[in-house]
C-alpha cells in the first residue's frame, strides 16, 4: 500500500529512509539516523500538542462550570496558550537558597520526559509506532517509577520542609494507586496473550471494555488517581499544603510540571484507547492505515473528555478516603476479578469466542454485584452523622430568658 | 528486539533532552535579579524558624513496604499471564493459591490498622 | 564493535556510581547514586537483548526499591543537612581483606572449565511464554514460586509488626 492518501505517514518515512540510501550511507547508519528523527518528530509532536489541550481544558473546562473560558486572545480564545506560553518562557528563574542545583534543575526534566517516554510504544496505526517493544505494557509502568522519583527530587532538592512533605504524600498516593493499575493491566494481558501493545491490539477482536469491564473501570480510575488530578487532586489544592512539591519553581520548570500532568493525562486516555478500546481497530483499518489512526484519536478524545468532565464534576477526596478506596477496595477487586476471569476463561470451552465473551461478561456483572453489596453493608455499619444544634445560651442577662433549644430541619 | 530497544534508549535520551534545552532557553530569555529575599526558602511568608528537618510518619514506610510486595508479587504474575493460553487450569490454581497468600498477608494489615492514614 | 564500546560505558558508570554510593557524604546523594548504578544494570540487562529484566529492574529496583531507599533515609536521619565522615582508622585492613577475597573468588571463576557463553535469548515473546510455563510446571519452579508468596507474606507481617508496635508504643 505505497499511495500517499493511504498511508501518508508510512509513505513519507519510506522516502526518507530511501532518500538516505541515496546518499550512499551504511544500513547501520541510515537506521540510526531514522530512529533519531523518528524520535525528535514524535517527542516534539507530544510536547506541541500540550498546547492543544490547554485550551481545550480551559474551554470546557469554563462550559461546564457556566462560564466561557478564554475568548479575548484570538478567535474562541485558541492563541491563549501560545500568549500564556511565551509569558512564562520569559519568567525569572527563583532558586532558593541552599537547593541542590543538579537535583532541583533536574527534578522538572526527569516528571516531563517520563511521560513523553512513554509515547515510543503506542502504536498509532498498523504500521506505524515508535517501537515494537515485546514488554510494552510493563515499560510503561516503569516510566511511571521514574515520574515518581522525579517528584521526590523536587521535594527534595527544593530545600523546603513543605514541599518535601508535599512530595511524600505525592509519592505515597502515586506508589499506591500503582498497585491497582498494574494489576488490572494484567487481564488484558492475560486475555491477549502478550505485553506487546501491537499484539494487544490486534487480539482485540472483541474490545477488551466488553470482556473485562471491571478491570477498565479500575485502571480508569487509578490512572486519574496517578495523573493527580480530580477527585485525586489534594497534593496541589490551593488550600493544602501550599501548592505541594513544586512551591518552590517558577518560570518554565514550574510550567513543565503543568505541561507533564496536562500531557500525562492525554497519554492515559491513550493507553485506555489503546488497551481497552481496541486501538486502531475499525473498518477497513487494516489497509488504509490512516484511517486506523483516526480512529484511535476519536476513542482517545472520547475517553480524555470523560476524563475531563470527571474532573469538573467530582469533589475532592481527603487523603485518608483516598488510601481506604485504593488499599480496600481497589486492590482486592483487582486481585478478585483477576483470578475469577483467570478461572472462568479457562472453565468456558475453548475456541467459541460468543461463548467466552458471554461467560466473562457474567463473571465481570456477578463481581459487580458483589461489590455492590459489599460496599452497601460496609456502609450500613457507620453511624450517620446528625448535626444536632444545641441550645444556644444567650449573650447578655440570660437567667430570665428561656433558653431556645434549637431543633431544625437537619436533624434526621 | 535489539533495534527496538535501540529506538527505546535514544527515545529516552531524546525526551529529557527536549524539556532540557526548553529550560536552557528559558533560562536565557529571563531577567535575572538575585535578591535575598526573593531567593529565601518560601515557608508562608515568615522567615524559617529553626533547621529544615522534617517529622516523617512512619506510614509512609509501611505503604512504600506494602506496594513493594505487591509490586513483587505482580512481576511474577506478569510471565504466568503471557503464557496463559496454553495453560492447564491447573496452572491457574497454583497462581490463585499464590495470589490467595499474598492477599491473607493484606487482611493481617487491614486487621492492625496499618492500612489506616494514621 | 559499538556494542563493545557501549558496554565499557555503562559498566564503568553502574562501577563508578556504585564506589560513590559509599563515599559521598550527604546521604540523599548516595541514594541517588545508587540509582544510577540501578539503572546502570537494566541497561546491562538490555544490552544483553532481555528487555524484560532490564522493564523489572526499572520497576522494581528504582520504582521501588530505591525508593523505599529514599524513605528509610528521611525517616532515620535529618535529611537536610548530612554529613557523616565516610572512613575511619583501619580503612587499609578493608582493602587488604576485599582485595584477598576479590582475588579468590576471580581466581575460582576464572578456572572453572565449564563457564562458557550461553546460547542468545531467542527474540520475540517465547522467552516470556517459556518462562511463564516454567513457573507454573511442578518439575521445575512452581515450589519457588509458591515459597516466594510466602516469604513476600513474611516481610508484610514482619514490617507490620514493627511498625504497627512502634506506632502503638508512641501514640
Amino acid at each position: 500500500m505505497n499511495s500517499f492518501w493511504a498511508d501518508p505517514i508510512g509513505f513519507v518515512i519510506l522516502w526518507f529512509i530511501s532518500l538516505l540510501q541515496g546518499w550512499g550511507l551504511p544500513g547501520d547508519l541510515v537506521l540510526l539516523i531514522s530512529y533519531v528523527v523518528g524520535a525528535l518528530l514524535l517527542a516534539t509532536g507530544s510536547l506541541l500538542l500540550v498546547i492543544f489541550l490547554i485550551w481545550v481544558e480551559r474551554k470546557i473546562g469554563g462550559r461546564v462550570q457556566d462560564r466561557l473560558g478564554p475568548n479575548r486572545v484570538g478567535p474562541y480564545g485558541l492563541i491563549q496558550p501560545i500568549a500564556d506560553m511565551l509569558k512564562i518562557f520569559t519568567k525569572e528563574f527563583i532558586t532558593p537558597d541552599g537547593a541542590d542545583k543538579l537535583v532541583y534543575n533536574l527534578a522538572p526534566i526527569l516528571s516531563v520526559g517520563s511521560v513523553i517516554m512513554i509515547w515510543a510504544v503506542v502504536p498509532f496505526a498498523i504500521n506505524l509506532y515508535g517501537s515494537n517493544l515485546n514488554v510494552g505494557v510493563l515499560y510503561i509502568v516503569a516510566v511511571g517509577g521514574l515520574g515518581e522519583l522525579g517528584i521526590i527530587l523536587a521535594g527534595w532538592g527544593s530545600n523546603n520542609k513543605f514541599a518535601l512533605l508535599g512530595a511524600f504524600r505525592a509519592v505515597a498516593q502515586l506508589l499506591s494507586y500503582e498497585v491497582p493499575m498494574v494489576a488490572s493491566l494484567l487481564i488484558p494481558v492475560m486475555l491477549a496473550g502478550s505485553m506487546n501493545l501491537n499484539e494487544i491490539v490486534r487480539a482485540q477482536t472483541v474490545p477488551f471494555i466488553v470482556m473485562a469491564p471491571i478491570a477498565a473501570l479500575i485502571f480508569f480510575i487509578s490512572s486519574i488517581a496517578e495523573n493527580g488530578r480530580a477527585p485525586f487532586d489534594l497534593l496541589e489544592a490551593e488550600s493544602e499544603i501550599v501548592a505541594g512539591f513544586n512551591v518552590e519553581y517558577s518560570g518554565l520548570k514550574f510550567g513543565f510540571f503543568f505541561v507533564g500532568d496536562f500531557l500525562h493525562a492525554f497519554t492515559l486516555a491513550l493507553l485506555f484507547a489503546v488497551i481497552f478500546l481496541g486501538g486502531w481497530n475499525g473498518p477497513a483499518a487494516d489497509s488504509i492505515p490512516i484511517l486506523g489512526f483516526v480512529y484511535l484519536m476519536i476513542k482517545t478524545t472520547i475517553v480524555y473528555f470523560l476524563g475531563l468532565l470527571v474532573r469538573f464534576s467530582l469533589p475532592r477526596f481527603r487523603i485518608d478516603q483516598m488510601m481506604a478506596l485504593n488499599w480496600k477496595v481497589l486492590v482486592p477487586l483487582s486481585l478478585a476479578t483477576l483470578m475469577l476471569t483467570a478461572i472462568f476463561d479457562k472453565l468456558a470451552p475453548a475456541g467459541n469466542l460468543l461463548v467466552q465473551v458471554i461467560v466473562l461478561v457474567l463473571v465481570n456483572l456477578i463481581i459487580w454485584l458483589l461489590l455492590q453489596e459489599f460496599l452497601a453493608r460496609a456502609f450500613r455499619d457507620k453511624p450517620q452523622r446528625r448535626a444536632v444544634l444545641h441550645s444556644r445560651p444567650q449573650a447578655d442577662a440570660a437567667e430570665d430568658a428561656p433558653a431556645q433549644p434549637q431543633t431544625d430541619a437537619m436533624q434526621s | 528486539m535489539q533495534n527496538d530497544l535501540l529506538y527505546i534508549g535514544i527515545f529516552m535520551l531524546i525526551s529529557l533532552f527536549i524539556p532540557g534545552i526548553a529550560i536552557t532557553i528559558a533560562g536565557l530569555l529571563g531577567p535575572k535579579k538575585p535578591a535575598p529575599i526573593k531567593n529565601s526558602v518560601y515557608e508562608c511568608g515568615i522567615e524559617t524558624v529553626g533547621e529544615t528537618w522534617v517529622q516523617f510518619k512512619a506510614q509512609y514506610y509501611v505503604y512504600a513496604l506494602i506496594f513493594l510486595v505487591f509490586d513483587v508479587e505482580t512481576i511474577f504474575l506478569y510471565p504466568w499471564a503471557v503464557a496463559y493460553n496454553i495453560l492447564t487450569i491447573w496452572a491457574v490454581f497454583e497462581m490463585v493459591l499464590f495470589v490467595i497468600i499474598l492477599l491473607g498477608g493484606v487482611l493481617f494489615a487491614w486487621q492492625k490498622g496499618a492500612l489506616e492514614w494514621q | 564493535m559499538p556494542i563493545q564500546i557501549f558496554f565499557l560505558i555503562v559498566a564503568a558508570i553502574t562501577l563508578i556510581s556504585a564506589v560513590m554510593v559509599v563515599t559521598v557524604r550527604r546521604m540523599m546523594h548516595a541514594a541517588l547514586w545508587l540509582v544510577l548504578s540501578l539503572f546502570g544494570v537494566a541497561l546491562i540487562f538490555a544490552l544483553l537483548d532481555a528487555s524484560f529484566y532490564a522493564v523489572i529492574q526499572l520497576i522494581v529496583y528504582i520504582g521501588a526499591i530505591a525508593i523505599l531507599v529514599i524513605f528509610a533515609v528521611m525517616l532515620t536521619r535529618r535529611v537536610m543537612d548530612d554529613d557523616a565522615a565516610q572512613t575511619n582508622k583501619n580503612w587499609w585492613v578493608a582493602l587488604i581483606a576485599v582485595l584477598v577475597v576479590f582475588g579468590g573468588i576471580a581466581a575460582t571463576a576464572l578456572s572453572w572449565t565449564r563457564l562458557q557463553v550461553g546460547p542468545g535469548i531467542p527474540p520475540g515473546d517465547s522467552i516470556l511464554v517459556d518462562f511463564g510455563t516454567a513457573l507454573i510446571n511442578p518439575q521445575k519452579y512452581a515450589i519457588p514460586f509458591e515459597v516466594s508468596s510466602v516469604l513476600l507474606l513474611a516481610a508484610v507481617i514482619g514490617a507490620i509488626y514493627v511498625a504497627v508496635d512502634r506506632k502503638g508504643g508512641k501514640g
